[in-house]
């Protein structure tokens, strides 16, 4: 009994589940029990966006110090923009708007890959100078930009199935798919691998570069996704649509017990650290408090999970 | 450290002297920005136009500092942007209308970056996702303090930063200030050699007896300060302030340190090189592109354009074969 308790709190992810539990369950005390599920179903459409992005800032956090994607929220602005564009409010073109969507975000990935190839500068800071470039593209494409999208797009992203949003559904499946590709395939294997020690995977005969040209590449097509169903659940796009999902998918990839320092990567906990930030601030909403105490209280509250999980334990 | 004199023992001199040409980088690349200008509109070469342009090269160029110090440590501020509005607030509200309480607040910051390094050397955190979280802290403490954009500076710190010295204009001068005691701090006394040490070697440097988590906290009670200074700077040029006010610091500041050659990783880092960085972002963020005509929508990639020249032309000179 006792080891099968301890074998259940070993798993990273545990924690991030019960820290969602906790907070989800101070904020229906708070209301006395009302809207227990509304809370519950908007905590999973919101949750929804953080994961797709968390997946992705994963993989490459997982590739080992350093790497990290800071052009999420560019490229999920421009994403947005290109998927309004294209579906101009026709739902006979929403599978190609979602589908330049990606091609967009692809294109950011690639680009990104390729300055941290071509300039041999550490990610953090190619993200952050291509951000700076897709950020002015955005600006410049999507200026007062009015689409709304499709109704069928629309509707889409929002329709629910029992009080469970499809979307829920669909992103459970994907981070299932991709926590069997991170644990059953050469490539996620690969990824895990360099993160664990770069030369070590070079000389056992990993092609390196190839696969964190796909991993950025990866982290860039979600981005892309992410804009595009964003763009449709809030109804249109919008320069600054993506700029919460820098901490978002940073901290819930850290919060779900990912190592920062690469080589470990966890699945489960992405959804559990999405949860959780999302139960947070539905949380201090409910509270009512005002902005300012509002970005205080997760400030700490990041600090805080970040500090009491830890970080490596290596030799100093 | 000088150039080959014959180009015939190149072989030989070439590791020297591509070291001289990428230590001198930082000061080409604000060379190649002054001289754009002044191809563009030679009349803004004058006391008053670098007066002008120069604005607001004094803050960032203490906000690159205060980022050069995590940077040595191998560590990166994603919050000193916010963490410099919240000064702003602070200095334009309590320190004018209390200044006990306003000096004691700033203390306390430099207090609370001190602590942050401890906390991150003690648990081994990651800094990106400690100082991403105080970056949501600060932001909504300014919020707290200002919830609309007003204040005012205080008389002294705006006098401060007003002076019309004979000469050079007052940010070359503040500049080169700031670069002269960032490096006699960090490059010629014996802590800044530990300070340095414990990013570049820290096991090598605990193993000689020197506490690390001293270090840490060194080195973040250094940013702390520096980024007090930055915040002080910028609320005593604009006059008054905006919990927003210091939001693209974070970029600008981590954009000088790499423009001015410092490294990621191992401790490498060069105060001069971050001041000449910080300059040069200071001037290519607006003054050469608004004499470039650049719409306002492009400059933001411009600045990134800019960021990605510099770090190619340094892979050109230097072709280290480091594991990334």
């Amino acid at each position: 009994m006792t080891a099968a308790m301890s074998a259940f709190f070993a798993r990273p992810w545990i924690w991030s589940f019960l820290g969602a539990g906790v907070v989800w369950l101070a904020a229906v005390a708070f209301t006395g029990g009302y809207g227990a599920g509304g809370m519950l179903t908007a905590a999973l459409s919101l949750a929804v966006f953080m994961v797709v992005v968390g997946v992705g800032q994963m993989f490459v956090i997982t590739l080992g110090p350093g790497n990290v994607d800071l052009s999420l929220p560019a490229n999920i602005g421009l994403a947005s923009a290109v998927a309004m564009k294209t579906m101009a409010g026709d739902d006979r073109l929403a599978l190609l708007g979602l589908a330049a969507a990606l091609a967009s975000g692809l294109a950011v990935g690639v680009a990104n890959y390729l300055l941290i190839w071509a300039l041999r500068i550490p990610p953090i800071i190619a993200t952050l100078s291509a951000s700076f470039i897709i950020q002015s593209i955005d600006i410049s494409y999507g200026r007062g930009l009015q689409i709304k999208p499709p109704p069928g797009f629309a509707d889409f992203t929002n329709v629910q199935l029992l009080g469970v949003p499809l979307l829920a559904i669909l992103t459970g499946v994907f981070a299932w798919v991709a926590h069997v590709a991170l644990h059953r395939t050469v490539w996620g294997r690969s990824v895990t691998a360099i993160g664990q020690n770069i030369r070590a995977a070079r000389l056992a005969g990993i092609k390196v570069e190839p696969v964190r040209f796909a991993t950025y590449a990866l982290c860039g097509l979600l981005g892309g996704l992410n804009g595009a169903l964003l763009a449709g659940y809030f109804r249109g796009a919008n320069v600054d649509i993506g700029n919460e999902y820098l901490l978002a998918s940073i901290a819930v990839v850290v919060i779900g017990g990912t190592s920062v320092s690469g080589g470990k990567a966890n699945l489960p906990g992405v959804w559990g650290g999405a949860l959780f930030l999302v139960l947070l601030l539905t949380m201090l909403n409910t509270f009512g408090v005002s902005a300012g105490v509002r970005l205080v209280a997760t400030g700490l509250i990041i600090v805080a999970v970040i500090t009491a999980a830890g970080g490596e334990k290596e030799a100093r | 450290m000088s150039a080959p004199a014959a180009p015939a023992s190149f072989a030989a001199a070439g590791p020297d002297f591509r070291r001289a040409l990428r230590a001198a980088l930082p000061a080409l690349s604000l060379g190649l920005v002054v001289a754009a200008i002044a191809w563009l509109n030679p009349r803004a070469i004058s006391y008053f136009g670098f007066t002008l342009m120069l604005n607001l090269a004094i803050p960032i160029a203490l906000a690159t500092m205060a980022q050069m110090f995590v940077i040595a440590g191998n560590d990166l501020d994603l919050s000193i942007g916010p963490f410099v509005g919240f000064v702003c607030c602070v200095s334009a509200t309590w320190l004018r209308d209390a200044p006990l309480l306003g000096a004691l607040t700033l203390i306390g910051c430099v207090a609370v970056y001190a602590a942050l390094g401890a906390l991150i050397y003690w648990r081994n955190l990651p800094s990106i996702v400690v100082t991403l979280g105080m970056s949501f802290v600060w932001q909504g403490l300014a919020i707290l303090l200002l919830p609309k954009p007003g204040g005012k500076a205080p008389v002294w710190l705006h006098a401060a930063l007003s002076v019309k010295p004979p000469f050079a204009p007052f940010p070359i001068l503040a500049a080169a200030l700031i670069a002269a005691v960032g490096w006699y701090g960090l490059m010629r006394t014996s802590y800044g050699a530990i300070l340095r040490g414990s990013g570049g070697n820290a096991l090598a440097v605990r193993r000689a007896g020197w506490s690390l988590l001293r270090a840490k906290a060194s080195l973040f009670a250094l940013a702390g300060l520096f980024g007090v200074l930055s915040g002080m700077a910028l609320v005593g040029i604009t006059t008054s302030a905006d919990a927003n006010i210091g939001n693209g610091y974070t970029l600008l500041s981590i954009a000088g340190v790499i423009l001015g050659g410092g490294e990621f990783v191992g401790g490498k880092v060069s105060p001069i090189g971050a001041v000449f960085g910080a300059l040069t972002m200071a001037m290519a963020a607006s003054p050469l592109l608004t004499f470039m005509r650049i719409p306002p929508d492009w400059q933001v990639a411009a600045n990134g354009a800019i960021l990605i020249i510099v770090l190619a032309a340094r892979v050109l000179v230097s072709r280290s074969g480091v594991e990334r």
